[in-house]
Formats: structure tokens, sequence, C-alpha cells
């Protein structure tokens, strides 16, 4: 068979293409969107051959199966879940061989939320504003993927990497999130600015690709009324009127008007995108590079 | 002019009125043209302009400093007419809250010039200002869970156009059948920050 696609046979909770995303075109109010947890989906992405730019698929909690219209290489990284291949256990985070014809299974998250799922040659359905990215703030890319759904792969890469696996770093069952105060941590009283770095959150179910919701203390403004509507950052902490820090993930506004208090650094948001509800999150102050 | 540091790599700078933003933005995309800036995004806003992912924030702020920012150049972006029918179900609660006949409002409407300050809330929805502050809006108490693509609506200083359905409170006045956004098309987006526009009554309204 020649047909260089894949059939999602079990699309799971909520299934998504991602890649880099598409940053370049806030201004215009596209969210950059893209894998919530980067260095995962690229590292499934070396283990199959693909460019880092390939796209993957992002899975929330229950994981997903597909079947390959013709064999491909896969690897499943990302939240530590179970693999198969045909129905027998197969390795996470290694390439495996997938037969023409056989059922590719990623089960649900031992640990973790998102599992992500690269095949050799990428998911090459046709991009937008130069991404593949599903972005569930716009509706720009791919819907969200349903049984059934047929996914065209680009051609087949080099050799996958020869290594059987790769370290991975676990889930986080504590969340520390490192913050630079500002720009607005002076709409907030002092006691809230000190909140935030010393008082305990969770991780809230209502969490998505859109922000990190917590739940714990609220925040306390100083200063009532509007904030005009002004850019937002990947990682910004907004705090809306019920006083609870929101972190913004890759699908967030590219505006907005409510304060953000801090930002946490970048490197800091792929553990928040594996960090499951009831995660306990703390913000901690670091000085500004 | 201030600069606010926004995480590891980015600057907010604020300035006092839209005007002075709109100024700002022309100014750092001159910069950036002119290979003196390297920026990832420039969002511009009502009252700023965000710099992300800069190469050198502090010497950045440094430099902002002593930017000389001219006004905004006004008659050098493109005007982009958009046809409109004032239909919108809620003309009878702007034209209370602007003390005028309902059909003083398409006629208050489509006489502005308007600019777009900047994008936000979807793709290509711009918020478009021009109208005196004496006609600022409230938005609705209850907002819809749906409003159609194209949409005219008012709120606060603003006009905007739904680029396709979604949720949303401002005071609909009007419908266009124009194509806000388009992904396949280049631009994508009709109305980007700077770009004149005015409303254009169709025929027989």
């Amino acid at each position: 068979m020649s047909d260089r696609s894949i059939v999602v046979e079990r699309a799971g909770a909520l299934t998504t293409v991602q890649d880099l995303g598409r940053p370049g075109y806030a201004h215009l109010g596209v969210p950059r969107s893209g894998a919530l947890d980067p260095p995962a989906a690229a590292l499934v992405n070396r283990l199959v051959g693909n460019p880092p730019d390939a796209a993957v698929l992002e899975t929330t909690l229950d994981g997903c199966a597909v079947r390959a219209r013709s064999t491909v290489t896969v690897a499943v990284g990302g939240a530590p879940c179970p693999v198969a291949v045909g129905g027998r256990p197969a390795a996470w985070g290694a390439p495996v061989v997938v037969p023409a014809g056989e059922l590719l299974e990623a089960g649900a998250a031992i640990a973790g939320v998102r599992s992500y799922l690269a095949v050799s040659g990428g998911v090459a359905v046709e991009p937008v504003l130069g991404s593949r990215a599903t972005d569930l703030l716009s509706g720009l890319g791919p819907a969200p993927l349903t049984d059934g759904t047929v996914l065209p792969l680009g051609p087949s890469p080099g050799p996958p990497a020869r290594v059987d696996g790769a370290p991975q770093p676990r889930p986080p069952a504590h969340l520390v999130l490192r913050v630079t105060p500002g720009p607005r941590a002076d709409w907030f009283t002092d006691r809230a600015v000190r909140d935030l770095t010393t008082r305990a959150y969770r991780v809230s179910p209502s969490s998505n690709r859109i922000g990190l919701r917590t739940e714990g203390p609220g925040l306390e403004r100083a200063r009532t009324g509007e904030l005009p509507s002004e850019g937002m950052v990947l990682g910004a902490v907004q705090v809306p009127p019920d006083g609870r820090p929101v972190v913004f993930l890759a699908d967030h506004p590219t505006t907005g008007g409510y304060p953000v208090i801090a930002v946490v650094r970048a490197a800091d948001l792929p553990a928040a995108a594996q960090a499951v509800p009831g995660t306990p999150v703390r913000f901690v102050p670091v000085r500004r590079r | 002019m201030r600069a606010l540091p926004v995480g590891d790599d980015a600057l907010l700078v604020e300035v006092s009125s839209d005007e002075e933003a709109r100024a700002l933005h022309a100014e750092v995309l001159r910069r950036r043209a002119q290979g003196l800036l390297t920026v990832r995004e420039i969002v511009p806003a009502a009252r700023t302009v965000l710099l992300d992912g800069l190469d050198d924030p502090a010497r950045r702020v440094r430099e902002l400093a002593s930017w000389e920012v001219p006004p905004p150049p006004s008659r050098a972006r493109e005007l982009v007419e958009l046809p409109v029918r004032y239909d919108g179900p809620d003309l009878a609660e702007v034209a209370a809250h602007w003390h005028v006949p309902e059909r003083e409002v398409a006629r208050i409407h489509a006489g502005t010039e308007f600019t777009v300050a900047f994008c936000g809330f979807a793709p290509g929805f711009g918020y478009l200002t021009g109208l005196p502050a004496r006609y600022d809006l409230p938005r609705r108490a209850t907002p819809r869970t749906a409003v159609p693509a194209g949409a005219v609506a008012l709120a606060g200083p603003y006009t905007g156009v739904y680029p396709r359905s979604s949720p949303g409170g401002w005071q609909l006045i009007g419908t266009t059948d124009a194509v806000l956004w388009d992904h396949a098309r280049v631009p994508a987006a009709l109305l980007a920050p700077g770009v004149r526009v005015r409303f254009v009554p169709a025929e027989g309204v």
C-alpha cells in the first residue's frame, strides 16, 4: 500500500494536530497556538526522523488510536501512557514500526495530561498561515479529530533516530512556576502580590489550551476600573474579576483587558501543560534575566 | 512614554492616548523595517504597543527614552470601504444613548472615517476608532450567545465587525457582506492596524 495516511479510529477526549504554531500574526488577533509541550513534540519528531516543524498529534488525558494505511514509524511521548501496535504492547518514548493496516493505540495517560504522537512524514493537512496547528480559541487549523478522520502524511523522511528511547521529564507532582513581576503588578494590593508567591494554588479542571486556570486565594485589586485592552504574552498570569490567576498557554488571546500580575518563564510552561487538575501550584518570584 | 518589562523578553510600551499609540506603532514598524529592531511580535492596542520576543529588552528600555516619535501618518495608509446595511437589532438602543433619531445613527456612523487602532478578540477583528467621545457606548448588559458574521457593532469608543459568528456583547447596528478574514487570501485580514475604514450604506438604504 502506498496510501500515506492514517485513519483515526478513536479520537479520544480531545486530540488535535499541533506543530510549532503560527507566531508573527498576533497583531491581527491570531494566537500563536502550537504544541503545549514543545520539547515532547520535538522529541517524538526526532525519534521518527521528522524535522522539528512536522505536525504531530496532541492527546488530552485519554490518548487516541490510529490505523496506518502504509507502514510507518511512530513514536509516542509526553504524558506516559500504554502503547500498543496491533493489540501487542509496544514501547513508549521510542520509535515503533506500525505495519500497513495495523492499529496504533496510545492509551490513557498514566501521569500528565498530553501525549504526543509523531508519525514518520508528519501529519500533512493543509497549513493555515504557515502552520497546521489547531487553534481552539479562534478555530484556525484543522478541527479537533473525530473518529474516522483521515489524515494525510508527508513524504517519508530519512531513517528514524537510532535510539531505543530518550529521557523525558516526568509530569509534575508539584508544579513550580517561576515568575517575574508585572507588567501590571501595581493594579494589585501588596498583599495580593505576596499572596501569589506565597500561598498554595491548585490546577483547576477548567484548564485548557488557552490557559492553566487555578484554584486558590483570590488576588485583590488595588485599582478598580477597566484596563484598556493590551497585548498579551505566552505565560502571562492574568487575573480575571474572580481573582484566580490564569496562566496563558499557546491558544491565548492576543489582547486582553484584565491586568497581568506576573509572567511565567517560558521554560516552565511545558510542565504546566502536563499538570493534571488538582496538582499543587507554586508561583516562585525570580529576577528578570 | 513608559516601558514596562513583560517576562524576560518583552516590553509593553505605554503612552497616554490612542493617537500616541498609533504614532508609536508606526515608529516601531519603521525601525523594524530599517533593521534597527529585532522583535517577533508587535502588538498595538488601545494605549500600548507590545514588543514580544525582543533581542535585548534592557538595552531597548534605555533606547526608548531617546526615541522621538513623529505624529502618525494620517493619509499614508490605504482606505477600505465596507458596504453596510444599517439594520442591526440595537439601532433603537444606540439612538437612545446618543439622543438622536434612529436614522441619524446610520448618518453619523457612515459619515465618520475610522482607523483600525488594533486587532484582537478573533482573527481579523479590528477595533476601529473615529467616533467622537460623546458617542461612547456601554456593552450590552447580557452578551448575545451568537452574533452573526458581518455584524457591524459598537462598544466603548470602538466600532468592530464580527469576522465570524461568535458570542458577543457589542451593540449591533448593521451588517456587511465584506469578508473580514480569509486565511487563504493575502492578506488574510481586511482590517490590519493603521488601515483607514469607511462604511458605505448599501443602495436603497
